[in-house]
């Protein structure tokens, strides 16, 4: 089996009194996509942040290609090669599609701090036609112009356009149409097939099914269960979602309790 | 389960140049004259009209002066015109930064008066700390308040800002000011100083900059009055102050002027399509490219001709040459022009406006660009309180007081700049500003017309321009 890229262990977290995230243990693998399911404030959001340096940690180790990292800033994390596509893609409408995939780390003529516009375009056409991205007609459109679909692609596309290793998605097809949705989970599955680890976090169980290798149900901040999607099906995942443990697997009954 | 779709068929490795060109499409071709003017259209459909609507709003006008008087379309009276509306432009063109952030800095006006005020006294008293310079208390004032900008600007890691605000203390503390050109400089030091301190009240303190830069507004005001000591400086004194606004460079200097800039475009632009060529790239055709420059030669010969013959009404003064005033306004669009679309920093201004939470997340200091945006601003308005001064004769108890701010805000969204931010260009500060100049020289010359009409008339102008950018903005959500 291969190791993972990026591992949590023991993670807790609280915020004030309140605990949200129990020794959570957690694991990308790289050309797979892991789903993190789990039902509303069950703590996706906040482990996430927690890779992301945005949220600090109270105990716990985070270890990426088997060495123990510290994430203070979101930009230890890019640092690393890990990126982030939250759910409100933050892009500027304002600016084009090359323009928004580079912001913050344009392309400038040797040392100065003139744009290389040319580049820039062609950079973002390659990684666009790597990942087999075909419905956009020209990387100079506006944002503003461009489908939930795509923009959603844009927001991936940025993410892995500088060498990233793990890609985190939270919610990419919440706001999305069927033909869209479907655009956006082979855009997640090819990641995946290109080496990529992928988190994807979604409360869809038709796209988790669809697309996901590994799924990690969290149940009120402690993960119920890591099963892989072969082994698995739709009616278990909800039971480890919505009550935290589904027949022999979960958290003992007596946690679960008393957790709630 | 992918592998039903047709797209994942292909590998990348497979991927071949001819499937690159089906998806975008619009990418490798060459952008030709008909592919340019279509995407025009498309542009105003999609409810981004550009500059259009000025230049349109500026013919109108126009004709309705031709109307109005004879005189309006003479050589001496369009020749006059730089003169009457390069404060607009150049306080416009410092807005346009502070627009595009969708703030607003409504002190520029004063802090450029104020500033320009000290440099009228510097020269005027010979030096600034002596008997008839500035009071003591806003002598030290000013000495003190300079170092403290150097601390701040340097705080905020806006390192150029804090260079030029020191070259300004250096200026005032070793008297040099006393030196027409140094004491200039110094104001545009000064009002950077200004900048830093609207900066930091705005993006470090968290104050709207409407009620920031409306407070410092009315203080700056007061500050000229102290600076001045109830006297106003006449500035026609001063042959290079007065020059700023009235002189013209000569014949050849005209024509030099008008190759550097035309000849620059044209090879600019050549050379961007030669080398996107090379790189198989999305570029305008060289034929597209030939033809911009051509009505951009075209139009630069037409006018330098104009301006090169004798426009003076007394015969025994010939007046001649490309007025001073438009000089700096137009060198001062294309350095901005070059800052916004060409650099780093202009590049994250436009993603601040656009979206200052993606721009946070995308790494930039978005502290760091709106102290910037501001210094920019008030130095701008420094330049333009200096140039009005010019253009009055004299460095006034009001100056920068009154409707300039509000003239050049309004130039600023007249040429297409938004106030929501995000969308703008520095040319858009010099169409409007030709657009609000116009209007009380068109008026001027038939005194049997009311001045009142003139602020009657430029309201109407600015709400039809409010009124186009907010039709245009609906359409660009509705698309
Ligand atoms: N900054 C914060 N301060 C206090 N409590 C917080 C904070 N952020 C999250 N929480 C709490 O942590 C718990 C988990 O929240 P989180 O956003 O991680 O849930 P989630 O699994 O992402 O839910 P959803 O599916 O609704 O997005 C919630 O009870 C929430 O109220
Ligand atoms: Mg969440």
């Amino acid at each position: 089996m291969t190791e993972p890229i990026l591992s949590a262990r023991r993670l807790n977290k609280s915020f004030g009194p309140v605990h949200v995230l129990h020794d959570v243990d957690f694991d990308v693998y790289p050309g797979e996509v892991t789903a993190l399911v789990g039902d509303n404030g069950a703590g996706k959001s906040t482990l996430v942040k927690c890779f992301a340096g945005i949220n600090s940690i109270d105990s716990g180790e985070i270890t990426y290609e088997g060495k123990a990292v510290t994430l203070h800033d979101p930009r230890d994390a890019t640092a690393l090669g890990i990126e982030f596509v939250y759910q409100d893609l933050a892009l500027a409408d304002n600016l084009d599609i090359t323009q928004n995939m580079f912001l913050g780390r344009e392309i400038t003529s040797g040392r100065s701090s003139f744009l290389s516009d040319g580049e820039m375009e062609r950079q973002a056409r390659d990684t666009l036609t790597s990942l087999s991205v075909r419905t956009v007609s020209s990387v100079r459109q506006l944002v503003a112009n461009l489908s939930g679909g795509q923009r959603q692609t844009v927001a991936i596309a940025k993410a892995v356009l500088f060498n990233s290793k793990v890609v985190f998605l939270d919610e990419p097809t919440a706001a999305l149409g069927v033909a869209q949705t479907r655009q956006v989970l082979d855009l997640v599955r090819r990641l995946a097939d290109q080496g990529h680890g992928v988190v994807l976090i979604s409360h869809n169980m038709n796209d988790v099914m669809e697309v996901a290798d590994r799924i990690v149900a969290l149940y009120l901040g402690r993960v119920a269960a890591e099963v892989m999607k072969a082994d698995t099906n739709t009616t278990q995942v909800v039971e480890l979602i919505t009550a935290g443990r589904s027949g022999g697997i979960g958290l003992a009954a007596a946690t679960a309790d008393e957790t709630m | 389960m992918s592998d039903q779709t047709p797209e994942t068929g292909v590998s990348t490795e497979t991927a071949t140049t001819h499937e690159r060109a089906g998806a975008f499409s619009l990418d490798v071709e060459e952008r030709s004259i008909s592919d340019a003017f279509n995407g025009w259209i498309g542009k105003l459909r999609t409810g981004d009209p550009g500059a259009l609507p000025s230049v349109l709003g500026l013919i109108i006008l126009a004709i309705i002066f031709s109307q109005v008087s004879s005189r309006f379309l003479t050589r001496y009276n369009i020749g006059n015109i730089p003169a009457q509306g390069a404060y607009i432009a150049i306080i416009g063109l410092g807005l346009v930064f502070v627009l595009l952030l969708g703030e607003i800095d409504l002190s520029a006006g004063t802090a450029g008066g104020a500033s320009a005020a000290i440099a009228a006294l510097a020269v005027f008293s010979g030096n600034l700390h002596g008997r008839t310079g500035l009071p003591g208390f806003l002598y030290w004032c000013l000495v003190i308040g300079l170092l403290i900008g150097i601390a701040m600007a340097v705080w905020l890691k806006a390192y150029s800002a804090a260079v030029v605000i020191a070259i300004g203390w250096i200026l005032v503390v070793t008297n040099l000011t006393q030196h027409l050109f140094l004491a200039l400089v110094a104001a545009v030091c000064i009002g950077s100083a200004i900048g830093v301190l609207n900066g930091y009240l705005v993006a470090k303190v968290g104050i709207p900059s409407f009620v920031v830069t409306l407070a410092l507004f009315l203080a700056w005001q007061g500050v000229t009055q102290f600076v001045l000591s109830g006297q106003p400086i006449n500035t026609s004194n001063y042959s290079l102050w007065y020059n700023l606004a009235y002189g013209n460079l000569s014949v050849f200097w005209s024509w030099v002027f008008t190759i550097v800039v035309v000849g620059g475009y044209i090879a600019y632009t050549i050379l961007v399509s030669l080398n996107a060529k090379r790189r198989d790239l999305a570029r305008d055709s060289m034929s597209l490219v030939l033809l911009r420059g051509g009505v951009l030669a075209l139009v630069g010969i037409v006018l330098t001709v104009l301006a090169t013959q004798n426009r003076g009404v007394i015969a025994s003064a010939p007046r001649r040459g490309i007025p001073t005033p438009a000089v700096i306004a137009i060198v001062l669009m294309i350095l901005c022009t070059i800052a916004l679309s060409k650099t780093t920093w202009g590049r994250h201004l436009y993603a601040t406006g656009g979206n200052a939470e993606a721009a946070r997340r995308a790494g930039i200091d978005v502290v760091h660009i709106k102290v910037t945006a501001f210094v920019l601003c008030s130095a701008f308005g420094a330049m333009g309180g200096v140039m009005l001064a010019a253009s009055q004769s004299s460095a006034s108890l009001d100056l920068g007081a009154g409707n300039v701010l509000l003239f050049s805000v309004a130039a600023a969204v007249i040429g297409g700049t938004s106030l929501f931010g995000g969308r703008g260009k520095p040319r858009d500060a010099i169409i409007g500003a030709l657009v609000i100049a116009i209007i009380p020289n068109g008026l001027g010359l038939r005194p049997s017309i009311n001045p009142q009409w003139q602020s009657v008339i430029t309201g109407v102008v600015l709400l039809l321009a409010a009124a186009v950018d907010a039709v245009s903005r609906r359409r660009a959500a509705r698309s």
